[in-house]
């Protein structure tokens, strides 16, 4: 297993720059989620570590050691294709022994670890079928045997989970993880579902036009976003714009939101970010206080999903999305004045305007 | 079913009925007259083997068959090789002048025979390579090679590049990529590219006949130099010999590949 990192990679598509000075650390043994939108340099990275393109500027180490010249077969890599790219004319077995067999291992030796892995993935005697008699979820299986089967020193997922169906992507990203966590390879997954990379990626990287735009944990990033991107990128915000003082964030009407610290952040106008599920709604005023930032609005609509509802508020010509549980939607009704509340330290502070 | 919505049905098959008539017919024609004892194609049919035994004396149409079959052979094998790997170029690689060189690959199919066999033979005494089977060959290795890199590349645009990127991650070098990914994929391609390659040389009339020097002709010169000296149903013979070879070696390929066909 191994550290991989980028040192101020740069690639360009003719006059385009797909990747832009990216610096980046993916930590041994951790499952690192690279998320943007399409478009974004997400799965150039990929591919330029994996070594099927080779970056303009900058360095690709692995292991500490530079491989940015290194074509991709010398990389001693594991990759796993969005389309799964099982070789249509070997048998399960085949495919996943073929990484061994170009490696000239004994044939004992080849037997024993692709049963070995694929008890790992359990897929246990399935090892003489063809790909083409498997499901999406056993195909997936067959895919990331194939990849972890060689003892890669980085695994690098490319979408892998897009092409299934919701029920069995849920599935499989539990299986991903606890198959990742059992030998503790260092992984890369390329997405652009952002509930995905929450919930599989210890550390989390957000790509925007080749640049690298944060890194963090993926609770870091949800609650300490750095700018309307991420923000909005990961889940659902509310975004608030004001004139800032000393005192806190003043609205348009005179209504004051106290900063998050206590501490008055740099910049004339700001815009403060709230999650849906930190705002408490009521009916009546809630209770003020320097801690609690406050304010009222009027209920447009409540849309009932089950567990919870979705409540969109009028404040000052703005719409503020405020997420309930269903029980609380009882002694609420469209049209009425309705009053936000959170807890200062739930505000977040955002770069730019 | 009404009977407005029969009559397309019942034309159609009349179309059909008359396509398949005029392409076997003649050659049924031929075939039967082969087993006829007139030389004059005179009726009743009485049944004979007679041109089978003349056939099988007749040492230049023999000879000049076999000469026929190892050129087409050889043609087959060059023609093949080169168009696989230069469809695999085409498709792995960009580079200047992709798009010239793969429309330059169709004139070469679109120019009469006539004309490329002039030019040919011109070309050949120019640079010095002259008549003679060395030329026979390298022409028809050149009228060849359009087809089957036409028919291998239409086979590798099915073809999923990430198999090949799965493989190569997997540690293949290009050589094991392309022996265990690749033409496993592109095989049944491959056999129809051979198999034009191979119809291509073994019914060439017009080039054979301006590159091949008097003494070795092909099989196709040779019988129309005996048809010019008047026919005889030793012609026949030998040509339903070559069809039955023919359709058994089609028949027998399109068993194994599904040409054309998708999984």
């Amino acid at each position: 297993m191994a550290e991989v990192e980028v040192r101020n990679v740069t690639l360009r598509f003719g006059a385009l720059k797909a990747l832009d000075d990216v610096s980046l650390v993916f930590p041994d043994g951790q499952f690192f989620g690279l998320l943007g939108p399409s478009g974004s340099g997400k799965t150039t990275l990929l591919r330029a570590i994996a070594g099927f393109i080779f970056p303009d500027s900058g360095s690709v180490l692995i292991g500490g050691a530079p491989v940015e010249h290194v074509p991709v077969e010398k990389r001693e890599i594991g990759m796993m294709f969005q389309s799964y790219a099982l070789f249509p004319n070997m048998s399960v077995a085949d495919n996943i022994a073929f990484g061994l067999t170009v490696r000239r291992v004994a044939g004992a030796e080849i037997r024993r670890r692709v049963g070995e892995v694929l008890d790992l993935v359990q897929l246990g005697g399935l090892g003489d079928r063809r790909p083409h008699q498997l499901s999406g979820g056993q195909r997936q299986r067959v895919a990331l045997a194939r990849a972890i089967v060689t003892r890669p020193r980085v695994l690098l997922l490319d979408e892998p989970l897009s092409a299934l169906d919701k029920a069995l992507r849920v599935d499989m990203q539990v299986e991903l993880k606890r198959i990742q966590r059992e030998i503790g390879i260092t992984t890369l997954f390329v997405t652009h579902d952002q509930e995905e990379a929450l919930t599989l990626s210890d550390r989390i990287g957000i790509l925007r036009d080749g640049r690298l735009v944060q890194e963090g944990t993926p609770r870091d990033m949800y609650h300490h976003p750095g700018d309307r991107f991420t923000a909005s990128f990961l889940g659902e915000t509310n975004f608030i714009e004001g004139r800032a003082e000393t005192d806190g964030l003043h609205l348009a009407d005179g209504t004051l939101l106290p900063w998050p610290d206590g501490k008055r952040p740099a910049g004339e106008t700001l815009t403060l970010a709230v999650r849906p599920e930190a705002i408490v709604l009521s009916s009546a005023e809630p209770d003020r206080s320097d801690d609690r930032a406050v304010l009222s609005g009027t209920l447009q609509q409540a849309v009932f999903s089950g567990a919870t509802a979705i409540c969109r508020v009028d404040v000052m010509g703005a719409t503020l999305k405020v997420l309930v549980k269903n029980h609380e939607l009882a002694d609420l009704a469209a049209g009425q004045t309705v009053w936000l509340s959170w807890p200062a330290a739930r505000s977040m502070v955002l770069r730019e305007a | 079913m009404s009977p407005r919505r029969t009559w397309p049905i019942a034309a159609g098959r009349v179309y059909v009925g008359v396509i398949l008539f005029f392409l076997y017919a003649p050659i049924m024609v031929m075939a039967l007259m082969s087993f006829n004892a007139s030389e004059f194609y005179a009726f009743p049919l009485h049944f004979t083997l007679d041109w089978y035994r003349k056939l099988a004396g007749n040492a230049p149409i023999i000879s000049s068959a076999w000469r026929s079959v190892w050129i087409a052979i050889v043609t087959t094998a060059i023609a093949t090789t080169l168009g696989t790997a230069a469809s695999l170029a085409l498709f792995r690689y960009d580079f200047p002048g992709k798009r010239v060189l793969q429309v330059m690959l169709f004139p070469p199919i679109a120019i009469p025979w006539l004309i490329i066999g002039t030019a040919m033979l011109i070309f050949f005494f120019w640079v010095g390579i002259g008549r003679g089977t060395p030329a026979v060959i390298l022409g028809h290795v050149a009228l060849a090679l359009p087809y089957v890199i036409v028919v291998v590349s239409a086979r590798l645009q099915t073809f999923d590049i990430q198999l090949e990127e799965a493989a190569r991650s997997l540690g293949a070098s290009s050589w094991q990529v392309t022996r265990a990914v690749t033409l496993p994929w592109i095989a049944s391609g491959v056999v129809a590219g051979a198999l034009f390659a191979f119809a291509v040389s073994f019914d060439q009339f017009v080039v054979s006949y301006f590159l091949a020097q008097p003494g070795d002709a092909t099989l196709p010169v040779v019988i129309y130099t005996a048809i010019r000296k008047g026919f005889t149903p030793e012609i026949n013979a030998i040509s339903t010999i070559i069809i039955v070879i023919s359709m058994a070696v089609m028949l027998a390929a399109s068993r194994h590949f599904k040409f054309g066909g998708e999984r």
